[in-house]
């Protein structure tokens, strides 16, 4: 059987199996639609928001990002797993407590404020819809990397697929499709790195392998693959090689702006008790760190196999001819991906640091004329895997369906937070108050719809700076509705004034700082100052901004609440009750 | 009245709670594995071909989050039966 018939059967039995789950799953009324009724196991619900939460980013990219820099990227690990201690002790029980559907619902409601309300749908649109563009393009290039059609075919295929689970069953579809979701790429994910570490170090947890030792040489894997990269000019891997500062404040935004993402917040709806939300936080990173416990050694070991497959005599001796190079190399350039230029006509390939000073002399005794692995795309690591370990091609096809689910389970998760604020938030709570739940619940498919069209619409053309908007995301969710969210549960004086002026001023702060630096809108050449590190202000890059809007949100709350009226009574009230777990509305019978 | 004390004697303790596990929080992630790395390294562990600080980056601090937040719930559901405002 060919690569592509056993990739198109495995991905395929993964949609028929989400596509029963939606028929099974259908919801009734806007309750099953909003929050699956509040009758989630906190269990099964952490496995859901484990896959809402690991998107293709974390699936693909994140491992790449720890090969290439080592050390210095372990903010990623740290602030995407960080955020849900903040969730589950500052935010989690108490929106659970609350007892509604959506992030601008609490806002809204806990303010007393329709524009307290508006300015949360906002901050919650381009967050989302942002966040929704990476995933929808990721599935493209899924499909088309795997399954050989073209990579518009691709998205239109995932939209469908996203479309009948997510219109049909709502947040109840949704939750038990992102478990099956959570199976499969979990899956994927671990089979080729067990194989691996057994390969390099004989222990089959990959996670421990890293801390291991490497078999074929007898010093530990760290230290071996130091070894390799300093000997061919490249920085060592456990090094810091940034600023600590800019580390430090990088890890904070992530970890407050994952706990500010209303995708994220929502699942904890979903959970019949306060208890449960609290127990569902753990099971999130619980069933989180499974992944990224092993994604440092996937990084840590691949960048080792790549290197020892092209010296395999070690780093003194020759590397291998270009015309001996494994057969998974040849695949990967046929994409573009990966490529190779001989620059001295030795027919070898020479891969080393050719930007480092001190190297170049010792490249220069050795003949070397330039770096020959001149392209090689980060995301391929994962994706290679299997076959740089050489396992059979149904692993493989696993992780194309691994990929694909990673990526529509948070797409989904994403659709949801759209649709609600829009159904629920403006045409509910602001426009037309008299709708019925029927009525409603139409509104939410239609405008979940809508939310498809734009998030594949925006996937065929995405606006060029995919990478970026990760940033803004993370920072808007971090300057806006992670601080108004808290203090609108730790602060009982916290007023309209102050939330509203606070969200404002972190919103405008963030937005100014990012563009300042990535231009206006993310359009090229609109920039004001240009995006090094001498021209940020105190140092702190538009990536760590994050972590200043959000001071500057809790800074001018504070001091516009102090000189502007108290909430009135009734409020005060509100936040008392929903300190304390008794009294939850539970599970909604169905 | 007696409700009011208990009530605040309940929501004081939380944030007690909730204040450890944020200095364990930060301590563990933006100290161990950031801050304090320099300090680390001059003990004399070697772990894992590195130090405790790289370890603490990459894993260890997940780790310790996972405790914190099954801690924090063990102690709560304590705490909301203790004083009687936990869900029937």
């Amino acid at each position: 059987m060919s690569q592509f018939t056993l990739n198109l059967i495995v991905v395929g039995a993964s949609f028929l199996l989400y596509i029963g789950i939606a028929i099974w799953a259908r919801a009734g009324t806007t309750s099953d639609f909003y929050a699956a009724s509040r009758g989630v196991n906190p269990i099964v619900n952490g496995a859901a928001t484990a896959a809402d939460w690991m998107s293709a980013a974390s699936f693909i990219s994140m491992a790449g990002l720890i090969a290439f820099v080592g050390y210095g990227n372990s903010t990623f690990l740290m602030g995407w797993t960080g955020g849900y201690v903040l969730l589950a002790l500052l935010l989690a029980p108490y929106l659970r407590k609350f007892g509604r559907f959506t992030v601008p619902e609490f806002i809204g409601d806990r303010f007393y404020s329709q524009s307290a309300r508006i300015v949360a749908v906002i901050c919650l649109l381009v967050i989302s819809i942002t966040y929704v563009i990476g995933q929808m393009t990721g599935a493209g290039v899924a499909f088309s990397r795997f399954l050989e059609v073209e990579s518009s075919t691709g998205l239109f295929i995932a939209a469908g697929v996203v479309f009948i689970y997510a219109v049909l069953g709502g947040m109840k579809g949704i939750t038990y499709t992102q478990l099956a979701q959570y199976c499969v790429l979990i899956v994927a994910y671990t089979i080729p790195a067990v194989f691996i570490s057994i390969q390099l170090t004989g222990n089959p947890v990959p996670g421990l392998g890293l801390f291991s030792t490497h078999a074929e040489s007898g010093v530990p894997l760290l230290t071996k693959l130091n070894e390799v990269l300093i000997e061919l000019g490249f920085r060592d891997y456990t090094g810091l090689h940034t600023s600590t500062f800019n580390m430090l404040l990088f890890t904070i935004s992530l970890m407050v702006g994952t706990a500010g993402l209303p995708h994220v917040i929502i699942r904890f709806f979903t959970v019949p008790k306060v208890a449960d939300a609290r127990k569902s936080a753990g099971w999130a990173l619980v069933f989180i760190a499974l992944l990224y416990l092993t994604a440092p050694a996937v990084g840590a070991m691949a960048r080792l196999n790549i290197i020892t497959t092209i010296f395999p005599d070690g780093t003194a001796a020759q590397p291998i001819a270009y015309d001996e190079r494994p057969d998974w190399m040849e695949s990967w350039e046929k994409t573009g991906l990966l490529a190779f230029e001989d620059k001295n006509g030795d027919g070898l390939i020479q891969y080393y640091n050719d930007a480092s000073e001190e190297f170049a002399s010792t490249a220069a005794e050795r003949g070397w004329e330039g770096n020959e692995m001149v392209t090689f795309n980060r995301d391929i690591l994962v994706l290679a895997n299997p076959e740089i370990a050489q396992l059979p091609p149904w692993v493989l096809a696993l992780i194309a369906a691994g990929g694909l689910a990673a990526a529509l389970s948070t797409a989904a998760g994403l659709l949801l937070a759209i649709s609600s604020a829009i159904s629920h938030d403006l045409l509910k709570s602001v426009l037309m108050p008299k709708i019925t739940d029927k009525q409603e619940l139409l509104a939410a498919r239609v405008s979940m719809g809508f939310a498809i069209v734009l998030a594949t619409y925006l996937g065929l053309n995405p606006p060029g700076f995919a990478a970026q908007v990760v940033a803004l995301a993370f920072g808007l969710a971090a300057a806006t509705l992670f601080p108004a969210l808290m203090m609108g549960i730790f602060s009982k004086k916290m007023n309209t004034q102050g939330a509203v002026a606070g969200m404002l001023v972190g919103l405008l702060a963030t937005l100014l700082y990012i563009f300042t630096y990535l231009g206006w809108f993310f359009i090229p050449g609109t920039n004001m100052l240009e995006n090094t590190p001498a021209n940020w202000l105190f140092g702190i890059s538009p990536l760590s901004f994050g972590a200043i809007g959000a001071l500057m949100n809790f800074v001018v709350a504070y001091l516009v609440m102090k000189v502007t009226a108290e909430p009135p009574e009734h409020i005060q009230d509100l936040v008392e009750s929903i300190r304390v777990p008794r009294g939850a509305s539970g599970a909604i019978d169905h | 009245m007696s409700l009011d004390k208990s009530a605040a004697a309940y929501w004081s303790a939380n944030l007690r709670v909730i204040s450890i596990c944020l200095v364990i929080w930060a301590t563990v992630s933006f100290g161990f594995a950031i801050l304090l790395r320099p300090v680390l390294q001059m003990l004399p562990i070697s772990f894992g071909g590195t130090d405790l600080g790289f370890w603490f980056a990459q894993q260890g601090s997940i780790l310790t989050f996972i405790v914190l937040i099954f801690y924090y719930t063990w102690y709560m559901n304590r705490l909301d039966s203790e004083f009687g405002v936990d869900e029937e």
